[in-house]
């Protein structure tokens, strides 16, 4: 017990993951900081530190601390790293498909263009779901009932503008609606939809499918469809796609560098990131975390995020949120 | 009693040397980030994660939760003695608590504060162990109509109590609405007076502004007027402990600041504000020396903090039974649950019923824990008061601002801090109340929301507050609770013509 109270003493509000023990042997030379462009408690903050944690468990890095920069969708935590990060070897930052969202409906003076792409992490699939005692019991209902009538056909989701908004303006545009007409109602987050859901005061609601599975699995909700292009595996639901309806929205994460950085600190970095990312202990979090695996190389993720981009830009100018 | 037997094993569980240490771990950390500014309890759990992967799950949940209680405790503590509230449900007990830490009378403040904490987390823990199945099943049928009833509520009956007018209190409560309208709309991601500043797309930090209107325009009044002063330090007068009649008069407003602060935490987004704020004017309400109120009424201690603690494991209530976090320290914990693959929701007591009970086993040997802890405390705390006013107030200068970058790195955070001190001190200076503005802050954005999620539902129909029948109870209450004061005071005038 001393013993880890000494630890904690020592450690805990610099960086308490310093104090893991990780194999000296293995330990490469990396000193990195994460930026979670949020607060604690949310998914970049999670992310940021399950990174932390599987890169200093598995040495590939000797020590990794996380910083928390919240504000605006993650917009603030952008700006300051980019005008903190720029071509440097050590500075991460995490975001994902939120942030995209947010830095066209907040109109940011950056964005993600202005930093390098490093690695897509994970990807969690979006739920679709209806009270218990709806009348709807598949996709096809709930897309028949947004034909009938669009503005009573009221969902619950997260903020404004981001992935189970978009979800949703999707699904009413696939059911021959106008998307800007879809009669979404933001909460703070999934749990506070969680409440609306269950108290049967909306029609449909959207979120991270780890975020309902409890009430899912034990049939307080009923899962339509989930977002993800395959099945995946110990989710009832069906992808929209097999559900003929082509639909698909990931609510991805990635990790970025600074601007700027040069081609041999790019290579270490991917590098380190693409060894954490197939250590067994990141895939023992992934399934801890309840997370998809949806890792794709720099490359890849560049040119991902382009097309990404351009996609979240016509949903949103679609809802009405961006001109 | 099926829940209690589970709560005996729980207690076996709990009491292993291994979690009461845990325990014990928790409980320091948590009040000593609850007093350190800048430091929240959901910054360090967040931070703990890491370290705690690989021990026992049991273990760091009991450690966690007791840095969840103890950081509660912990916040009122610099409230009460430097007027610099830590977060944002301590805003009200630095009202009266600074008042009477200021007359010699800080230790009795402390200690009903901790006693009171002990009670509503008995009480309020209680609650959780054997109502909450039940009680999220009402709480998940309060509609965004119900809560906008609810803003209002506090609305009329906090503008009502502050103040030496209700004109001044009502000045101080629009500008308290105005600057929570900065910020981006929640419901539809667009920004509302933000000027173009990012930093004011998230909106006025509560803490911030609480810090800044309390303690440095606090700070700059008694500059302004040591010129004028002989110098005296706050003499300590009196027993530090709880007289005879501080216990006649703290046991009522603890009870009664449970009886607000658990039901209103346990609603998915009812938070801990608004149950002190209610139970502040209810203590001065039912107090039997109103006038005492702003000068250090021990009521407005004790009930707001039984308030704030109660509400505080009303929290837990959602988080346990549906796994919806209403707290940034409940979403921390969420994630430690996560780790270890537990799922909270309907199935976590069914799955796991020895971890649970274990758990809530653990919130009552906190709860001792910390009144062992903090009872002592208050004997060493007061000293604080017996330094210079000039030193201290320097100190709470510097502490404030040491609390704000601590939590939010930026300049912008800064000019905002002082700015909010300068008008704390003008308004100070000409005497409107200061509590409002904060309310407004505070309640200004839930209500706005609430109100624009139900014409939402309603598809603009204004009929639906009234149709619901929690809403149109509550709406009553909040027309009969403005407007009875005038319709008592005519009436008084009307007999009076009479006679």
């Amino acid at each position: 017990m001393t013993f880890f109270r000494s630890r904690l003493a020592a450690g805990w509000l610099v960086a308490a993951g310093a104090a893991l023990s990780s194999p000296a042997s293995m330990a490469q030379d990396l000193e990195l900081t994460i930026t979670a462009p949020a607060g604690a408690g949310g998914g970049w903050d999670a992310a940021a530190r399950s990174l932390q944690q599987v890169m200093m468990e598995t040495g590939n890095a000797r020590s990794v601390q996380v910083i928390n920069v919240p504000g605006a969708g993650g917009t603030v935590g952008l700006a300051q790293f980019v005008q903190g990060a720029e071509g440097s070897p050590n500075q991460l930052l995490v975001g994902g498909i939120t942030l995209v969202g947010a830095i066209l409906t907040n109109k940011a003076p950056y964005d993600l263009t202005a930093v390098t792409p490093l690695a897509r992490l994970t990807g969690d699939p979006l739920v679709i779901v209806v009270p218990k005692a709806s009348p709807y019991q598949t996709m096809a209902d709930l897309m028949e009932g947004i034909k009938g009538d669009v503005e009573h056909t009221i969902w619950a989701g997260g903020s404004a503008g981001g992935a189970d908004h978009m979800l949703s303006a999707l699904v009413t545009q696939a059911a021959g609606q106008d998307p800007a007409k879809v009669n979404y109602v933001a909460y703070s987050g999934g749990g506070e939809a969680l409440a609306a859901m269950l108290g049967g005061q909306v029609t449909a609601g959207v979120s991270g499918y780890g975020e309902w599975q409890g009430q899912i699995e034990s049939g307080d909700l009923r899962a339509l469809a989930i977002s993800y292009p395959e099945p995946i595996e110990g989710i009832a639901a069906q992808p929209l796609k097999a559900q003929g309806i082509d639909i698909e929205l990931v609510n991805w994460r990635g990790i970025f560098a600074g601007p700027g950085i040069s081609d041999a600190d790019k290579a270490a970095l991917e590098a380190a990131i693409a060894k954490t990312v197939e250590s067994p202990e990141w895939q023992d979090l992934l399934k801890a975390r309840g997370w998809s695996n949806y890792y794709a190389p720099s490359d890849e993720f560049a040119a991902f995020l382009a097309a990404e981009t351009e996609r979240v830009r016509a949903i949103l100018t679609s809802i009405g949120l961006v001109e | 009693m099926e829940s209690l037997n589970f709560l005996l094993q729980g207690f076996g569980t709990a009491l292993d040397p291994m979690n009461l240490a845990f325990a014990a771990i928790g409980v320091l950390l948590g009040t000593a980030v609850g007093v350190l500014p800048g430091i929240g309890p959901a910054l360090t759990v967040a931070l703990l994660l890491p370290i705690t992967f690989k021990l026992d799950p049991g273990g760091s949940l009991i450690m966690f939760a007791g840095i969840y209680y103890g950081g509660m405790y912990g916040g009122s503590t610099t409230a009460i003695l430097l007027n610099t509230p830590g977060e944002s449900a301590s805003v009200v007990t630095a009202l009266e608590g600074n008042q009477m830490a200021r007359r010699g009378r800080g230790g009795p403040a402390l200690a009903t504060a901790a006693l009171g904490s002990f009670v509503a987390t008995l009480i309020a823990t209680m609650g959780l162990a054997f109502f909450a199945p039940m009680l999220v099943k009402v709480a998940i049928q309060f509609g965004p109509w119900d809560y906008f009833g609810l803003m209002l509520i506090a609305f009329v009956t906090v503008s009502a109590t502050f103040g030496s007018s209700p004109l001044r209190g009502l000045t101080s409560l629009a500008l308290g609405l105005w600057l929570g309208l900065i910020g981006i709309d929640q419901l539809t991601g667009q920004a509302r007076l933000a000027f173009g500043v990012p930093n004011l797309l998230d909106g006025v930090e509560v803490t911030t502004l609480a810090v800044g209107l309390f303690a440095l325009g606090e700070a700059l009044h008694v500059a302004s007027r040591h010129l004028f002063n002989d110098e005296k330090p706050m003499a300590i007068r009196g027993s530090i402990w709880m007289s005879r009649e501080d216990w006649k008069r703290s046991w009522k407003p603890w009870l009664r600041g449970t009886a607000v602060g658990f039901p209103i935490g346990a609603l998915p987004a009812g938070g801990a504000e608004i149950p002190t704020f209610l139970s502040y004017t209810m203590e001065r309400k039912l107090a039997q020396k109103p006038e005492e109120f702003g000068q250090g009424a021990i009521e407005g201690v004790a009930g707001p903090e039984a308030a704030n603690n109660a509400s505080a494991a009303g929290t837990l209530v959602p988080l346990l039974t549906l796994g919806l976090p209403t707290s940034a320290t409940a979403a921390v914990m969420l994630a430690g649950f996560q780790q270890y693959n537990l799922q909270p929701g309907p199935l976590l007591f069914v799955q796991h019923p020895a971890l649970v009970w274990g758990l809530v086993a653990s919130l009552f040997i906190a709860n001792v824990m910390l009144l062992i802890l903090n009872l002592p405390l208050v004997g060493l705390w007061v000293r604080l008061l017996k330094i210079p006013l000039p030193w201290l107030y320097a100190g709470i200068l510097v502490f404030a601002c040491m609390g704000t970058i601590a939590a939010n790195p930026s300049v912008v955070e800064l000019v905002m801090l002082v700015a909010f001190g300068i008008l704390g001190f003008v308004m100070r200076r000409y005497d409107y109340p200061i509590a409002p503005v904060v309310v407004g802050l505070i309640l200004g954005p839930m209500a706005d929301s609430a109100l624009r999620r139900s014409l939402q539902m309603s598809l603009g129909d204004p009929m639906i507050l009234l149709q619901h029948p929690g809403s149109a109870t509550m709406i009553a209450i909040a027309v009969l609770a403005l407007v009875a004061p005038f319709l008592f005071k005519s009436l008084a005038r009307f007999r009076q013509d009479e006679d």
